[in-house]
């Protein structure tokens, strides 16, 4: 056992290091710093950033463009890129899409959309929550007929990131009613301009527009849109959800809220004191520190044991949960670190640029809103709930 | 023992349930919330024709109640409502007020009682977080006049109050409670500065800076170097009623989320079926029955002398601020996505919920405290 990095990896994360102090524009990552809202331009330039450096694609194979890397060297990446104010990875086209392409896509189907997706040609979104398909994502119902020259989609998504963005979106649709409820879908490629297409957004309790109702009236989708067989979709589904699971405990932007916490319970004052030197609070601290320090060894643990077979197991299950309780933990802290400066909500300080006077210190402008939007951590990518169920069945043998 | 309400508690919180039925959606709330003033002002006007402040002070200055359960009564029905009326204010200080107040001053209680004043607390300060007696802020009195310096933070509605109660140190005693005054400022006073914001809950609040405010002698409410524990003890009444608020406020997550189990399906069947879901309910249940108490301790101790009292209030805003931020998140996280979107009142219910604890003190402050009250004699 060594817990410590390798030569190779010390360098490997100086690389990174010189990235985002050399590279990123520190217009960029004062952005995501002070937790401003990034638009689609924000995200593509950081894109192709990466892009210019091999490092967009972590899970492909090189000759696709991908730089293959191990476990440790995309945790190295998540830690140092969110320490350092980068913004996330959007991970619809590279790390969702383009797994399913290169494990299940036909050649034709590789050579147009893989790289498209690394130049930023294509920006992606996920179709697969139904307003009556969350949890039970299987009873999806959106229908994809073929007549003629085409299959003819209808139904609705929902939930569905960025679709204001998309210029495609990946779908689960029916295409059966036969057999058990999985054995009727299919994965479809549709591009978003196809006539028949409504996006309308969903307003979150914080006040964001990041998630969409998407709307399929008789859209027309060529054939050559299908990935693998029909009737196969969810094979591919659960490959592309248990593929990518690298970053699912979110380990690295726990890091980054954790130092953000203790710099401002340094900055608070409580009874004349730093807040951080209040023995409650301080407590608080150091509990889920406590925890997140275990939680980093058991996220590399078990993407280390992925590395050798590529599909980490419901493993992913376990940081999933733990992850997301911790990050909502210190996302807890923060709030309740600001004490009566977490209650303005200035709506305007979200964009880019502004210069009205706040009435708190600009830190604490974004955390309560944070908190809020981050209660979604838990119920999105399958709830704690399905992990739970997943860990029972796969895992405990219940 | 008995813990019934009277048949006016009762009559009171049917009155009271009724009309924010009829004329009080969610609709209109989200639309107060968001709106200038932060609240509508004529909503305001009809509930306290409907005697709501009334209800929330003693016969001797014009109320008919003023209880800690008739204070319980009235936020409870405010607190299922969403309420962003300023009541909170208005309970604080009209009963501080009716406390120390001359025979002039005390003329406001009427304005407040109808409705066509109000009157927000101006006591806390930047840099004193939660803490009542961290004053910064000066009053010296120089010719005939009271000239204020200062800042002041986390004033409900400053934007739209008439006047203020603001809390100054007159002198700098050995003991920090002592040499503290209060004064009743008008919003229009020359030198006076608001600064007024949205919060994340729904509403308005704001700062206000005090750059050599001139006021009349008169206007110092009660006596001169001892405001601090007439505030307490207001402050305490305020305490309580956003306890029994948030009790509102969790009772209507819980329906809320009841029915949600019970009509959502997933998987053939209604997510009330599921037992990991059914006990995670009745663990919620269980705490907010405990609430109800907390809030019905609290309401008992309010006319009882000070250690009791603040040691009862602490404690049940400690217990509520756990309470309600376990019922928020597990009402959202049991819904699922939906109660994520602004278009689904939970998730308002949920942000007061959470932000309650940003007010009168927090769940760790009411702890530190309650420590210090039980420790102490």
């Amino acid at each position: 056992m060594d817990l410590n990095l390798s030569p190779d990896e010390l360098v490997f994360q100086q690389q990174i290091k010189d990235f985002t102090s050399n590279k990123v524009p520190q217009w960029l990552k004062d952005k995501v710093l002070s937790h401003k809202h990034l638009c689609k331009e924000d995200y593509q330039h950081y894109h192709s950033l990466l892009n210019e450096m091999g490092w967009l694609a972590q899970s492909w194979p090189v000759e696709y463009g991908g730089c293959a890397w191990t476990a440790v060297q995309k945790h190295l990446f998540e830690e140092q890129t969110a320490a350092a104010g980068c913004p996330r990875v959007v991970p619809f086209g590279v790390n969702m899409l383009g797994p399913v392409l290169l494990k299940f896509g036909d050649d034709a189907q590789k050579r147009h959309f893989l790289p498209r997706i690394l130049d930023g040609s294509d920006w992606w979104c996920q179709g697969y929550s139904e307003p009556g398909a969350g949890s039970d994502l299987a009873s999806l119902k959106t229908s994809a007929v073929k007549t003629g020259n085409h299959y003819i989609v209808n139904g609705q998504k929902t939930w569905t990131t960025f679709a204001q963005h998309a210029d495609w979106i990946f779908c689960l649709v029916r295409t059966s009613t036969s057999g058990k409820a999985q054995q009727g879908i299919s994965f479809l490629l549709i591009d978003m301009k196809s006539p028949g297409i409504e996006v309308r957004p969903i307003k979150l309790l914080d006040g964001t527009a990041e998630v969409n109702e998407i709307f399929f009236n008789n859209v027309e989708v060529p054939p050559e849109n299908l990935i693998g067989q029909e009737n196969m979709g969810w094979t591919y589904a659960k490959y592309l959800l248990t593929h990518e699971r690298t970053g699912i405990a979110g380990v690295g932007f726990a890091t980054h809220y954790l130092a953000e916490l203790k710099h401002i319970a340094a900055k608070q004052v409580n009874n004349g004191k730093p807040l951080i030197e209040d023995p409650v609070f301080a407590a608080r601290i150091a509990q889920v520190e406590i925890d997140l320090l275990a939680m980093k060894t058991t996220n590399l643990r078990v993407v280390a044991s992925a590395d050798k077979d590529a599909a980490p197991g419901p493993e992913s299950s376990m940081l999933k949960i733990k992850g997301t309780v911790i990050r909502q933990e210190i996302n807890d802290l923060l709030r309740r670190a600001l004490g009566p400066d977490a209650s303005p909500y200035i709506d305007h300080y979200f964009q880019d640029s502004n210069d009205a006077a706040l009435p708190v210190p600009e830190y604490a402008m974004p955390l309560a809103s944070h908190y809020f939007n981050e209660l979604k951590i838990s119920i999105y990518g399958g709830s704690n709930e399905i992990q739970r169920g997943i860990i029972t069945k796969m895992i405990i043998g219940l | 023992m008995n813990f019934n309400r009277s048949d006016d508690q009762r009559m009171l919180a049917d009155t009271l349930s009724r009309y924010l039925k009829d004329h009080y959606s969610h609709k209109h709330r989200m639309a107060s919330a968001n709106s200038d003033s932060g609240y509508n002002p004529a909503t305001y006007k009809a509930l306290c024709d409907l005697g709501i402040v009334g209800a929330l002070l003693p016969e001797t200055c014009g109320g008919y109640g003023g209880s800690g359960s008739d204070i319980t009564v009235v936020f409870e029905e405010l607190g299922s409502a969403l309420c962003v009326d300023p009541l909170l204010s208005a309970v604080m200080c009209a009963n501080l007020i009716a406390e120390i107040a001359s025979d002039t001053q005390a003329e406001l209680i009427a304005g407040i009682i109808s409705g066509e004043k109000t009157v927000s607390l101006a006591h806390y300060e930047p840099g004193g977080r939660y803490q009542l007696d961290t004053i910064e802020c000066t009053a010296e009195l120089i010719n005939d006049h009271w000239v204020l310096n200062g800042q002041k933070n986390q004033v409900l509605n400053a934007g739209t109050a008439d006047c203020f109660i603001v809390l100054a140190r007159n002198e700098k005693p050995a003991n920090p409670l002592d040499g503290l005054s209060l004064f009743i400022v008008n919003k229009d006073t020359a030198n006076l500065t608001v600064n007024s914001y949205p919060t994340i809950d729904g509403g308005r609040s704001g700062d206000i800076t005090l750059n050599n405010v001139r006021i009349a002698e008169s206007n110092l409410l009660g006596k001169e170097g001892q405001g601090y524990l007439p505030l307490e003890k207001a402050v305490a009444r305020g305490t309580l009623a956003l306890c029994a608020e948030a009790f509102g406020a969790m009772c209507v997550c819980k329906d809320m989320t009841i029915e949600y189990l019970q009509t959502r399906k997933q998987f053939g069947v209604a997510l009330g079926k599921f037992q990991a879901l059914q006990h995670r309910l009745v663990d919620a249940v269980i705490e907010i029955e405990q609430a109800r108490s907390a809030v019905i301790n609290a309401a008992y101790s309010i006319d009882q002398d000070r250690h009791d009292r603040e040691a009862q209030i602490s404690a049940a805003k400690n217990l509520i601020g756990r309470t309600a931020k376990l019922v928020a998140e597990e009402s959202i996280q049991m819904h699922g996505g939906i109660a994520m979107t602004w278009e689904y009142s939970l998730s308002h219910y949920a942000k007061r919920l959470i932000m309650i604890d940003h007010q009168l003190g927090d769940t760790d402050y009411h702890l530190q405290r309650y420590i210090n009250f039980t420790t102490t004699t």
